[in-house]
């Protein structure tokens, strides 16, 4: 028993030892999906010469591993799909300051960490989308007035599980406080046309189906429901343009990245990441999910463009983070499942 | 004379806590559950931590309606299963009908869809704006039709989903119990369904309750099926904890309840069977079916083909189309590597898994007594733990186990950052905390059907234990170990955030394909790795069809 289990750590050693004397190489963590970041990281190899190695995994199991592993992570760099996961990730110290012109000149000031942790890759913008047959857009005006009664029967909702709608209700938190946030959640949950659902996508289905007329989603969402089925009778909606407050715009969250504290070839890491906010980089970035790019001198896909432009909700992303937990608590107490 | 059917005999009995000194079985039981301990452990150690704010939040907005929701689902599901498993296995191993020799195969083909992926496909037929009532709606014009997403919803998909572990053990117990006892109470005047309910049922008891509890321990687990009808249960408030509020230790914290409640129910049902002991009566007795009537054949050819096609026919034929179409787009050399790697580490693990189960099995009989009951069902607990808090379980120690070593080895010249971590070992070990009861349930029950008289009658004959285990068990147990092997196969094969959180770099797999494509909302692009772990979970399911019907 002894010597195979000897022998067996004895090759284990040989093999690491020679897996870690290869040319550079940036590791990343990512919650992206796979074919949304490959092409970049084989781009950026072909042009760099670099590898990037990645794990994919949900936010949460990637920060568990990062923290167990501590001072010997092998992960370079944390990628996730939303703001609040990365103000998570940077508060439980995972993450370190960098200190990039480049980085500061190519993402809004609203979509990084204002301490330089982490940084807004893509934006996802979460708006309505509504059954052309049955609603006019002059009846919309903003996500606070789908509680108004007139909505009642006719509003469809995701699940409060999902992080996009979390980020979005601790955003109105930001803006309105608890207690009026509470009574608006309150009035979407009692304007239900049906349970909430497991996705943007059979929310859609459901209001271009005459289920309920309106729902709230993130836009790549619709953009792939309308690439597979263009008949749909489903248009978009931008809420929260025409108000004075400063605070006004369409919820945008981000999908961004941020440099471990443990990182082994930090310089490696942030050269990719500001790799991946420059203008060569953003359309692949973006396109490949029909999102958003965050840097403005890029121009977004045609498909995307065709939506048109909206103002962005220019309050920190950060928020969301710092608010999640409130607002997941205010959504259970309101029933909002 | 014949062995008695039902023999109450007390267990031999030792104390809860035999403070002698271990035996070599006892030692190697305790090593298997160590695997378990220690993750376990991990998740208990949360405690330390108070989250007193998060937990009185769940305990009044969120946990009163979950646990009556997860009472409801419990029940639901355990008596689904029980009822489909046991029907469709007594139907399809005593009696004659037309059909029955695919359908016995067949209806074990639903195992390799994965719950998750039913539910997606079942919702897509039949929610609002599915084909069904699109279709009905366009004839009838507005209409009032029940909900599929709703609790009778869940239940009914969990219960088509989960029902082979039932069919599977539960066939093997009719197949081997013979017929001698049933024929001997036709004899005294008892009539077929008398003879099933009073004779078969209790006879196959063990396999039937090994079976019901595997899937409820499943149901218990289970996260992403539940998360598609938006069905809230236990589980539930776990990753609320954890993903939502960010307390990884709230969460471990819920699980920890969880991981007592089921030790509670596994004990006490092991309780409530422990005066009895379940023998082999007249296995060379001739297995003849059961002659339905025409009628009565025709309707059992009905019911087991509505239950195939609904569990599997209508899902797979869906998943088919999706994959087809986007089959063009996503099939590319790299789906070889995610097969190869799906096939090596289910291989692996499930030769693991059922090597472990034997062994563990083997010590039960070896040293029966309560410690050892004990150990045994704490060693099989990983089965009722979400798999994402087992998956951190399970690496936070290894991690700091590599942070250890790493620390002693640094100074002698060592750079990197992983010894023992993303290597396959820490994986294959980690699917055996998490299956082990799967390969468990199908070993102990093929034990139990091994007389002890067997073992003395070769005792006397001069045979030590391992010359009894190769010689005499093995070969009797040879179903029980392709069920055990097949079973964890299939499951490794579905199996997500261990594969996830332990898997070396580069090492994906289709269930990895089948989280990126899902991760996103990406259903119809997550068919074709899907159909690829239901065509690679054919070969054990098969090969187990017809190695049992060859006894």
């Amino acid at each position: 028993m002894r010597i195979p289990f000897y022998k067996l750590f004895a090759g284990l050693i040989a093999v690491l030892s020679f897996q870690s004397a290869t040319a550079e190489e940036v590791v990343v963590y990512s919650a992206r999906n796979e074919q949304l970041i490959k092409p970049l990281f084989d781009a950026y190899t072909k042009e760099t010469g670099v590898t990037v190695k990645f794990i994919t995994d949900k936010e949460g199991p990637l920060m568990a591993r990062l923290k167990a592993e501590g001072s010997n992570t092998p992960a370079d760099m944390l990628m996730t799909v939303d703001a609040g996961n990365l103000w998570q990730a940077a508060e439980e110290g995972l993450l370190k300051a960098v200190n990039s012109k480049t980085l500061a000149a190519n993402i809004p000031a609203h979509l990084r960490d204002p301490d330089s942790e982490w940084f807004g890759l893509s934006v996802r913008a979460r708006t309505l989308v509504y059954n052309k047959e049955r609603v006019k857009p002059g009846e919309f005006s903003t996500y606070e007035d789908l509680d108004n009664p007139k909505w009642k029967g006719r509003l469809c909702l995701r699940t409060s599980k999902k992080v996009y709608n979390q980020s979005l209700v601790a955003m109105m938190i930001y803006e309105h406080g608890e207690g009026k946030t509470e009574d608006i959640v309150e009035g979407w949950v009692k304007n239900l046309a049906a349970p909430p659902f497991p996705d943007d996508t059979k929310a859609m289905e459901a209001v271009a189906a005459g289920q309920c007329d309106v729902t709230l989603v993130n836009t790549y969402y619709f953009g792939r429901l309308m690439e597979k089925s263009p008949n749909l009778p489903l248009a978009i909606f931008w809420p929260n343009q025409n108000l004075k407050s400063k605070d006004a715009g369409v919820h945008v969250n981000i999908s961004g990245a941020g440099i471990t504290r443990h990182a082994k070839n930090p310089a490696g890491a942030i050269k990719l990441l500001e790799w991946l906010s420059s203008e060569k980089a953003q359309n692949l970035y973006a396109d490949v999910n029909l999102e958003y790019p965050v840097n403005a001198k890029v121009k977004p896909d045609m498909t995307v463009s065709a939506w048109g432009s909206f103002r962005q909700n220019l309050i920190n992303v950060k928020e969301a983070g710092r608010l999640q937990a409130k607002a997941v608590k205010l959504m259970d107490r309101v029933g909002y499942k | 004379m014949p062995e008695t059917t039902l023999l109450a005999a007390k267990t031999p009995a030792s104390g809860v806590f035999a403070f002698s000194r271990p035996t070599s079985w006892q030692v190697i039981a305790i090593m298997i559950s160590l695997l378990v301990v220690i993750p376990v452990v991990v998740i208990f150690s949360a405690w330390g931590k108070s989250e007193a704010d998060i937990l009185s939040h769940m305990a009044e907005f969120v946990l009163p309606e979950l646990l009556s929701n997860t009472f409801w689902l419990l029940l639901g599901v355990g008596l689904g299963v029980t009822f489909l498993g046991v029907s469709l296995a007594w139907l399809t191993a005593m009696c004659d009908f037309p059909g029955r020799s695919f359908f016995s195969w067949a209806l074990l083909l639903p195992l390799a869809i994965p719950a998750y992926v039913l539910a997606f496909v079942v919702i897509g037929l039949l929610d609002f704006t599915g084909p069904l009532q699109t279709a009905l709606r366009e004839v009838f014009g507005p209409l009032k039709l029940p909900q599929i997403r709703s609790r009778g919803g869940v239940i009914l998909v969990m219960s088509l989903a989960l029902y082979p572990y039932v069919y599977l053990i539960a066939r093997n117990a009719f197949m081997t119990q013979g017929r001698a006892a049933l024929e001997a109470a036709q004899s005294l005047g008892v009539n077929r369904w008398q003879g099933f309910v009073r004779v078969a049922l209790p006879m196959a008891r063990p396999w039937i309750a090994a079976g019901v509890m595997l899937a409820l321990m499943e149901t218990l687990a289970d996260f992403g099926t539940v998360a598609i009808f938006n069905y809230d249960t236990f589980t539930t408030a776990i990753y609320k904890a954890w993903f939502s509020l960010f307390s990884l230790s709230a969460a471990s914290q819920l699980a920890s309840i969880l991981i007592v409640f089921v030790l509670v129910l596994v004990l006490a049902e092991q309780h409530s069977r422990s005066n009895m002991k379940y023998g082999t009566v007249g296995r060379s007795a001739s297995h003849r079916r059961i002659v339905l009537s025409r009628k009565h054949g025709w309707l059992a050819s009905f019911y087991t083909a509505v239950v195939f096609s609904i569990a599997f026919l209508i899902p797979m034929v869906q998943l088919l189309i999706w994959a087809f179409n986007a089959g063009a787009t996503d099939l590319d050399a790299r789906y070889w590597a995610f097969v190869r790697h799906s096939l090596w580490l289910s291989g692996l693990g499930a030769f693991i898994v059922t090597l472990l189960a034997l062994l563990l099995g083997y010590a039960g009989r070896q040293q029966p007594g309560h410690s050892m009951l004990l150990i045994q069902r704490i060693a099989t607990i990983g089965y009722a733990i979400p798999g994402a808090v087992l998956a951190v379980g399970i690496f936070i120690p290894v991690a700091w186990l590599d942070n250890q070593l790493i620390d002693w080895l640094k100074p002698h010249g060592w750079q990197g950052t992983a010894l023992l971590k993303g290597t396959l070992l820490v994986m294959l070990l980690a699917y055996a905390v998490r299956f082990l009861a799967v390969g468990f349930g199908s070993v102990d029950a093929g034990l139990q059907r091994i007389t002890r008289s067997i073992d003395e009658a070769a005792r006397v004959m001069g045979s030590h234990t391992w010359s009894l285990l190769s010689r005499i068990h093995l070969p009797m147990l040879r179903a029980s170990l392709f069920t055990a092997a097949a079973l964890s196969f299939v499951d490794i094969m579905k199996e997500m955030p261990i594969t996830l959180m332990t898997r070396p770099f580069g090492w994906d797999t289709l269930a990895v394909r089948v989280f990126e494509m899902t991760s996103e909302g990406e259903w119809e692009r997550a068919a074709l790795p899907s159909v690829a772990i239901v065509l690679a979970g054919l070969l054990p399911v098969i090969f187990l069809a017809s190695r049992g019907d060859k006894q």
